[in-house]
């Protein structure tokens, strides 16, 4: 059982994650990182990352591979695959169980569990993944050559994306809930300047249609409730990411009404020893950066409880011996 | 032509036939070193100690030699990379396209190749 006893487990092997371990083993805090999936999160659905200081340019994969190896050297040990089936934030010593049968312990936790893409919770969209509904430009966009395609979304992704897509497709039709874009001016710009783009407002998909692949949706115009439908080949759905927080809901730990972990400055959640860090939390950024940030300030805030707690453990017991 | 993963690759459309034939079960992964395909490769290397009794294999989708996968009737209206077959005695039993998650991938494994 002592084995299986760490100064803090992190719940997420994405930036945030990661980062968290690099800093806490290299603290000599013993440390475990589990994730569902495989390590990366987010970051590794992402083709190209240009924004990240110091690195040129650099894939998701290659940076999240990085981080990985980097918290890895330093001690950190870690867990892919997997699933908790119980987990108790509210103890002193917290406690979880693994799905296969594995136990836990640790004096603090940092839930680190990222996000996911939002699809559109339309029936048969799963069906027709794959089939004509995609959610990456670049893995998917020449399966579309000539093809009349739709992108979902209003936000810079959505028309960065119809931008790019204009390289293969004939034509393609932006479908938005809204009257206006939350992209900014510039990814406007260049959307509005595209003969190949035009613009559905006020508009969602209410149905996908075909039998093998996609060919054809049904919009609603949201102000008219008029429903129309529109042959097309594929729709690209860009509209955003959800936090993954299935697994603490109904529990003790305070979300918002997204179901974002809500947290102090110190990035602890209501729950003390018990963090959050990256697109989970509560925050109005998502980007790598600030996911980094995020599990360093977590990471940091964990070690100064752990340090705090074993010193007031040891004061009492010198009281007690006074 | 191969990708860079940790798995065996298939290189020819004779490696797959080998390899189905060698095999009784058999899991393809058919993409690039793309967001939508690299987490399937992860997947794959992770269950391979776990599932001892299937042969996990990579090809590069753009191969030409991938005709024998991209042609397969069994993949019909794939416009979403990768594409994934899995084999069992040297019949396709199921195909998905674009980006599985690990669950997906299992529940056909444990499906498909049970036992």
């Amino acid at each position: 059982m002592e084995n299986n006893h760490f100064h803090t487990i992190v719940i997420g092997a994405g930036p945030a994650g990661l980062t968290a371990g690099i800093y806490l083993s290299r603290a000599k805090m013993k440390t475990l990182v589990l994730d569902s999936g495989i390590a990366g999160g987010q970051l590794i659905l992402t083709h190209e990352v240009a924004n990240y200081p110091g690195i040129e340019k650099i894939s998701g994969y290659a940076l999240s591979e990085n981080m990985r190896k980097q918290a890895l050297k330093f001690g950190c040990e870690m867990l892919s695959g997997i699933s908790i089936a119980t987990i108790d934030f509210e103890s002193t010593m917290k406690s979880l169980s693994l799905t296969n049968g594995k136990k836990f312990t640790a004096d603090t936790i940092i839930l680190a569990t990222g996000g996911r893409s939002r699809t559109l919770n339309v029936a048969n969209e799963d069906f027709f993944k794959g089939r004509g509904i995609s959610y990456c430009a670049t893995c998917d966009g020449d399966f579309f050559q000539d093809k009349e395609i739709a992108v979902v979304g209003g936000g810079n992704t959505a028309l960065e994306e119809a931008v790019s897509l204009t390289k293969y497709a004939s034509k393609v039709t932006l479908i938005h809930m809204l009257d206006h874009f939350q992209a900014f001016a510039h990814a406007q710009e260049e959307a509005m300047n595209n003969p190949k783009i035009s613009f559905m407002m006020n508009s969602r998909i209410t149905s996908f249609n075909g039998v093998d692949k996609l060919e054809s949706v049904n919009i609603e115009n949201l102000l008219t409730h008029e429903q129309t439908e529109m042959k097309l080949d594929g729709v690209f759905v860009f509209i955003g990411y959800e936090a993954n927080t299935d697994f603490v809901q109904g529990k003790c730990i305070r979300l918002n009404d997204r179901k974002e972990i809500i947290t102090d400055e110190k990035l602890q959640t209501n729950v003390p020893g018990v963090f959050a860090a990256g697109d989970a939390i509560d925050k109005k950024y998502r980007q790598i950066t600030t996911a980094v940030s995020d599990g360093t300030i977590a990471a940091l805030n964990a070690i100064e409880f752990i340090n705090t707690r074993k010193s007031l453990q040891a004061n009492h017991a010198n009281s007690l011996i006074v | 032509m191969v990708l860079p993963t940790n798995l065996q690759h298939l290189a020819t459309a004779n490696d797959l036939t080998k390899t189905i034939q060698e095999h009784n079960h058999v899991m393809v992964c058919c993409g690039r070193m793309g967001p939508m395909c690299i987490p399937v490769y992860g997947i794959m290397e992770e269950l391979q100690s776990e599932y001892k009794h299937v042969a996990f294999r990579d090809m590069a989708f753009d191969s030409p030699e991938a005709h024998i996968i991209r042609n397969l009737p069994e993949c019909r209206g794939f416009m979403g990379i990768p594409f994934t077959v899995y084999y069992k005695d040297g019949k396709v039993v199921a195909a998905t396209s674009s980006i599985q998650s690990r669950d997906q991938i299992t529940s056909i494994l444990d499906r498909e190749f049970k036992g």
